[in-house]
């Protein structure tokens, strides 16, 4: 087990070197470049030369390559050229409210899209079922930004329910150790910020929420009613056991595999997904700040981005590969 | 009073659109404590629905209808309500299936499987039951059971998760055990070791056995009595060797007549019953295996054919038996162009 985690992690090493350096060529390939977005239409070719030389940028490419692993060994993503700021200081302010966001939609997701497929199948061809299919269509057919003013309309502008926008009401004066808020709060036991922040994942976290929701829905109602013709819940039957041990021991279980497989593939789609929502819930995470540098051709941020991506989704996949053994004898690693 | 008494079962399958399946149509027999009694057929004349029935296991699904009566011991199996079933399910009425592998929870280890019905009807847990169910692997010939309690179905060979599977339905000292075609997934050899651990197991507990196969060479090694299944319904009961010796229903005698014999001679085509499964007619446009039947007369197709019933305690359901050697071959007569042959003196007609 542990030679296996070791080995996966080693593995991620070559992994980020190759992406590294094909994102490093690909981005600069995309046309215009920082000094466009600093001084538009009005620079001078002499201007512009001299941003790019101030950025390093009019050496060989291989050149600001190994320059950029080099930083990169130690941790250091470079300095965002828009906002002049150290890149890795940006993302420790706002990426910890995108993963809050995330953690919520995938709590939301997992912990209604289980029961529910799992119900859906149980109760197959009744009204329970056909309501969670033909919800679960809905979920994934509508758009998040539309889905997000709905429930922004209807919860917090109507009914007040939940705060509209942002991740902490500003009368709160909250210690910031992490900027995670929810976890911050937890640290220094401010109750109220706890409570607050959790308030303001509500609405965010329902909206990122729907697509995973449905997906993982209809993944674990298709599963479980695969697993309730399999000959071993005949055998749990005839063994005269408890509808309730046959169920959960026997079927539920088994039907979990590609439920797990799905959510891996999720969580990382919902990191970078959550633009939309934070946007439209004015929500300070990472998404905006994105969307941003893209257009700033801001390549420091880009490549910081999605390097981090990049090893989320290879952490979060080896969580899925151990999960996979912990359910299953038949996976176990070695 | 049996142990067992299956009495005018049937089971139907209603689908809208399609039409109706009569699976099980009918079927009666009786289980006497420690008695082994063969059901026989070929795939698709009902003898697995019927098993599954008188369990409780067919999927409770909108247009499965079942009927008729399973009394054990007593009590209409198929009247109990689904607790009261699964009380009697897995302690007094236990079950093999077919397909060792499939039938086994692949993530659960087997210590677990074992120890579950236990803990479900005599209560044990812990240790306890650890080691009663150390005991029973060690019962069913599984070598080093303490280890292979902690171990996984794949980790397995086919024979021993069949053993597995057995000490699961023995656990609890059931008074009956059916066994679905419990050999038909395993090599020859271990289908042998098999057929003599399940002999000895009855044998030694007085368990009776159900027995649900379409190998005759299973039947003769092992039933004291077989009941052979035509489209649902029993067509020939009788004690072992009368029935290897004298098949009386055509079809019987067919089954018998297609086994390949190791004393023909090379190159002698085979005996297959011509027709399949598929070709039958309903019962109640007279005998279903009419169709097929090399003695089909007119008046097979007049009726349901009664069930005759010898005095030897032997029955089938045929107007027209192959007769018993020695016996003067029917002739054709005035009785055969009446449609019904007379019956032999000592045999008597039941409508049912």
């Amino acid at each position: 087990m542990f030679r296996f985690i070791v080995r996966r992690l080693l593995q991620l090493i070559p992994t980020l070197f190759g992406l590294s350096l094909l994102l490093f060529i690909w981005v600069r390939r995309l046309p215009g470049g920082p000094e466009d977005a600093i001084l538009g239409e009005r620079g001078t070719p002499e201007m512009r030369a001299a941003i790019r030389r101030s950025m390093g940028l009019d050496e060989p490419i291989l050149v600001q390559y190994g320059r950029f692993v080099q930083r990169l060994l130690r941790l250091d993503l470079g300095t965002s050229s828009s906002t002049k700021r150290p890149v890795v200081e940006e993302f420790l302010e706002r990426f910890p409210g995108t993963v809050e966001l995330t953690i919520t939609a995938l709590v939301i997701a997992i912990g209604i899209g289980i029961p529910l497929g799992y119900l859906a199948a149980r109760r197959r061809g009744r009204l329970l079922d056909h309501l969670s299919v033909g919800g679960s269509l809905v979920g994934i057919c509508v758009p998040i930004f539309f889905l997000a003013y709905v429930l922004k309309a209807i919860f917090s502008e109507n009914l007040g329910w939940f705060p509209s926008s942002g991740r902490q009401d500003p009368t709160i004066d909250a210690t910031r150790i992490t900027n995670f808020f929810v976890l911050d709060g937890l640290m220094t036991r401010e109750w109220d910020a706890v409570a607050d922040a959790l308030w303001h994942l509500v609405l965010p976290g329902i909206a990122l929420a729907s697509i995973p929701l449905a997906i993982i829905v209809r993944i674990t109602r298709a599963s479980v009613l695969e697993v309730l013709n399999e000959d071993f819940v005949r055998t749990a039957e005839a063994k005269g056991l408890t509808e309730r041990t046959v169920r959960g021991r026997h079927v539920l279980r088994n039907s979990l595999l590609p439920v797990v497989t799905s959510i891996g593939l999720l969580t990382g789609g919902l990191l970078s997904g959550a633009v939309l929502t934070e946007t439209v819930f004015a929500f300070t995470g990472i998404g905006a700040f994105i969307y941003e540098a893209i257009g700033q051709r801001d390549y420091p941020v880009l490549l910081g981005f999605i390097m981090i991506i990049s090893v989320v989704y290879v952490l979060v996949n080896l969580l899925v590969d151990l999960s996979y053994s912990l359910i299953d004898p038949r996976v176990r690693v070695r | 009073m049996a142990l067992l008494e299956v009495d005018d079962l049937s089971v139907t399958f209603a689908r809208r659109g399609q039409r109706t399946v009569h699976a099980v149509d009918g079927v009666s027999f009786s289980v006497d404590a420690g008695e082994v009694v063969g059901l026989v057929g070929e795939s698709g004349c009902g003898k697995s629905v019927t098993s599954m029935a008188i369990m409780g296991l067919l999927p409770r699904q909108h247009g499965t209808r079942i009927g008729g009566k399973a009394v054990f011991d007593g009590t209409d199996l198929l009247g109990l309500d689904d607790r009261a079933r699964r009380d009697i399910r897995g302690r007094d009425v236990a079950m093999i299936f077919q397909d060792p592998l499939s039938s086994l929870n692949p993530v659960i280890p087997i210590g677990l499987q074992v120890t579950e019905v236990l803990a479900r009807h005599r209560g044990m847990r812990g240790d306890a039951a650890r080691k009663e169910a150390a005991g029973l692997l060690d019962r069913v010939g599984i070598p080093d059971p303490d280890r292979r309690l902690k171990e996984y179905p794949h980790q397995l060979s086919g024979g021993m998760r069949q053993r597995a599977l057995i000490a699961m339905a023995v656990a609890c000292r059931p008074r009956l055990l059916i066994a679905d075609e419990p050999t038909t997934a395993l090599d020859v050899t271990i289908q042998a070791q098999i057929l003599e651990l399940l002999k000895e197991l009855v044998h030694d507990s007085g368990t009776a056995l159900v027995m649900i196969t379409h190998d005759l060479g299973v039947v003769a090694g092992m039933c004291d009595s077989i009941n052979v299944l035509y489209a649902g319904r029993v067509v020939e009961t009788a004690r072992r060797r009368p029935l290897f010796r004298e098949p009386r229903h055509p079809y019987t005698a067919g089954l018998l007549g297609s086994v390949p014999r190791l004393d023909s001679g090379r190159g002698e085509p085979l005996n297959p019953i011509p027709g399949s499964v598929r070709d039958v007619l309903s019962w109640s446009e007279g005998c279903a295996f009419a169709p097929r039947c090399s003695r089909r007369v007119d008046a097979c197709l007049d009726e349901t054919p009664p069930l005759v019933r010898t005095h030897d305690g032997r029955s089938y359901r045929c107007v027209d038996p192959v007769p018993l050697p020695g016996a003067v071959p029917a002739q054709a007569g005035p009785a055969d162009q009446s449609g019904a042959p007379s019956p032999e003196p000592n045999e008597e007609k039941t409508r049912d």
